[in-house]
């Protein structure tokens, strides 16, 4: 059988100057399997995200030591053009570029060199059913893509993302600006994800963690304080400070 | 004092700090239209001029300014919208970058006829390119580099950080990052810092002084090894060095030379704000 863990990552530090973010980190993330990941500001979990698809690399000053496996091998020797390929991401803010609906989904595709049209055409289509926003936008796919509200923008993302068929797609924060009924929609959308991808998803709303993660991390002060089921967490964790943080003493 | 006073002190105060500002503009521009108009007409913009210049037209001269501005631009527009990439989107930031953009600041403050001497000795005698639209046209090139490449910087630097991001994460490559996630979003900002400085090239009188401009041609220009006759020059010459030449063609020959600026810089200014009105960030 193949091993479950899709991602396992091995003493991972990181530095920003002389800010640690992230201390002696372990985790193994698994197949098809929401993993919350909560705490308060500065507690890592961004930088963490974004160690995964090495968006980190771009920060001045940054620095990591450790090993981040995917499909256990080290994400440092997969081209960070591939890597992005395979590990999508969502941020916090719905970034819709802003060119037409098509293009922002066609775009992934057309930079690994697909022209075809009836095939982007597909892509475009089938991504946009996937985040149930096909129906509201079919008929202006040529119109800009800022013109749709957060929370159908937030949805477009997530199509974008699929587009690039991604193996591993990360959320950071993906509903902090949007209402309830978008914020329904966006986790709908992605439990029906996970059953054909890895989802690592960072929110500072527990509750949300606890409505669709399959499995709930806590970070603190760029800690893991605990790992477990969601359920386990959420009613019996076993460390103090995870009690004290969703039952909202602190954070 | 009341409040209330004091602030109408205020504000009569910074309004005519500003009326102060645009009063010689408009000033200037009365004086040559007044002085000039009555010149320019198509007889003057299409002829050769005629009886020691004192007769006739600027046809050479308006057409020496094209060649110089158009073929300044052909060098000055791509080497500084490179260097402005560069140093907007790969650049580390160290010591050398911090030169790089410390020397290109120094460079804008240079004084034109610096450039006008520089353009002698490296155009003109060191590399032979004689005196001629080529020699003028890289001098001046040289002379706009850094007004293109501050304002392809800012415009590039105004471009969202997010969209490097976002393109990134899309799994493209940084060269595909930049050239459609960061460039179209920065074209306008750019077109319009070139289109200024081209307006500032066709005006400028000392860096073609030396290197281009010739006192009287009896033919057009047939290639850029030749010497050509220009607005700015030609203006200062009919003004200063022939006498007796008519007052209403030195005016006719300002008002014409504003006109080519004036119009450029108002077609930058229609750019950028068709450009705000589609900005959506």
């Amino acid at each position: 059988m193949v091993s479950p863990n899709k991602i396992v990552i091995k003493e991972l530090n990181i530095w920003f100057g002389k800010i640690r973010a992230l201390k002696n980190l372990n985790i193994a993330i698994f197949k098809n399997e929401i993993l919350g990941v909560i705490g308060p500001a500065n507690s890592g979990k961004t930088s963490f995200l974004r160690q995964l698809n090495r968006l980190n690399d771009l920060e001045a000053n940054y620095q990591a030591t450790g090993e981040v496996l995917l499909d256990g091998k080290d994400i440092q020797a997969i081209n960070p053009e591939l890597l992005r390929k395979r590990v999508g991401m969502i941020f916090a803010l719905p970034q819709a570029l802003p060119i037409s609906i098509y293009d922002n989904i066609a775009y992934g595709p057309r930079m690994y060199g697909i022209k075809d049209k009836n095939r982007l055409d597909n892509i475009v289509e089938d991504t946009l059913k996937d985040s149930f926003l096909w129906d509201e936008v079919k008929d202006r796919l040529a119109e800009s893509a800022t013109k749709l509200s957060g929370g159908q923008q937030q949805r477009l993302c997530i199509s974008r993302t699929l587009a690039q068929y991604p193996e591993v797609i990360l959320f950071d924060e993906p509903c902090s600006g949007l209402d309830p009924i978008s914020t329904a929609k966006v986790e709908e959308s992605m439990l029906k994800l996970k059953e054909k991808h890895t989802i690592i998803l960072v929110t500072n709303n527990t509750k949300q963690a606890a409505r669709v993660s399959d499995r709930t991390a806590f970070f603190l002060t760029g800690e893991l304080v605990e790992i477990d089921a969601t359920e386990k967490i959420f009613t019996a964790p076993s460390d103090k400070r995870t009690e004290g943080y969703i039952s909202g003493k602190f954070g | 004092m009341k409040t209330t006073t004091k602030q109408k002190i205020a504000f009569s105060t910074l309004f005519v700090c500003t009326v102060i500002v645009v009063l010689p503009v408009l000033f200037v521009l009365a004086m040559i239209l007044k002085n000039g108009a009555g010149a320019v007409n198509w007889e003057f913009l299409s002829s050769m001029p005629k009886d020691n210049m004192k007769a006739g037209g600027i046809y050479p001269a308006i057409i020496g300014t094209i060649y110089l501005v158009s073929l300044s631009t052909l060098f000055s527009l791509p080497i500084g919208l490179f260097a402005a990439i560069y140093l907007n989107e790969y650049a580390k930031e160290n010591m050398l970058t911090r030169l790089i953009r410390l020397a290109i600041v120094n460079l804008s403050g240079v004084s034109s006829v610096v450039y006008g001497l520089f353009g002698l000795a490296l155009f003109v005698t060191f590399l032979k390119f004689g005196v001629s639209i080529l020699s003028g046209a890289l001098t001046l090139a040289i002379m706009n580099l850094p007004v293109i490449i501050t304002a392809s910087v800012e415009a590039l630097a105004s471009v969202p950080y997010s969209f490097r991001e976002v393109s990134l994460s899309l799994g493209a490559s940084k060269r595909q990052t930049v050239r459609h996630s960061v460039l179209p979003f920065a074209v306008p900002g750019i077109l319009t810092g070139a289109i200024l400085s081209l307006a500032r090239a066709a005006g400028e009188t000392a860096p073609i002084l030396f290197t281009v401009a010739a006192f009287y041609l009896p033919n057009l220009p047939h290639s850029i090894f030749d010497q050509a006759m220009a607005l700015p020059y030609h203006l200062y010459i009919i003004s200063t060095q022939i006498p007796g030449i008519p007052q209403e063609m030195r005016y006719g020959t300002a008002l014409v030379l504003v006109g080519i600026v004036f119009s450029m810089n108002i077609f930058a200014v229609i750019i950028r704000s068709k450009f705000r009105k589609k900005k959506k960030w």
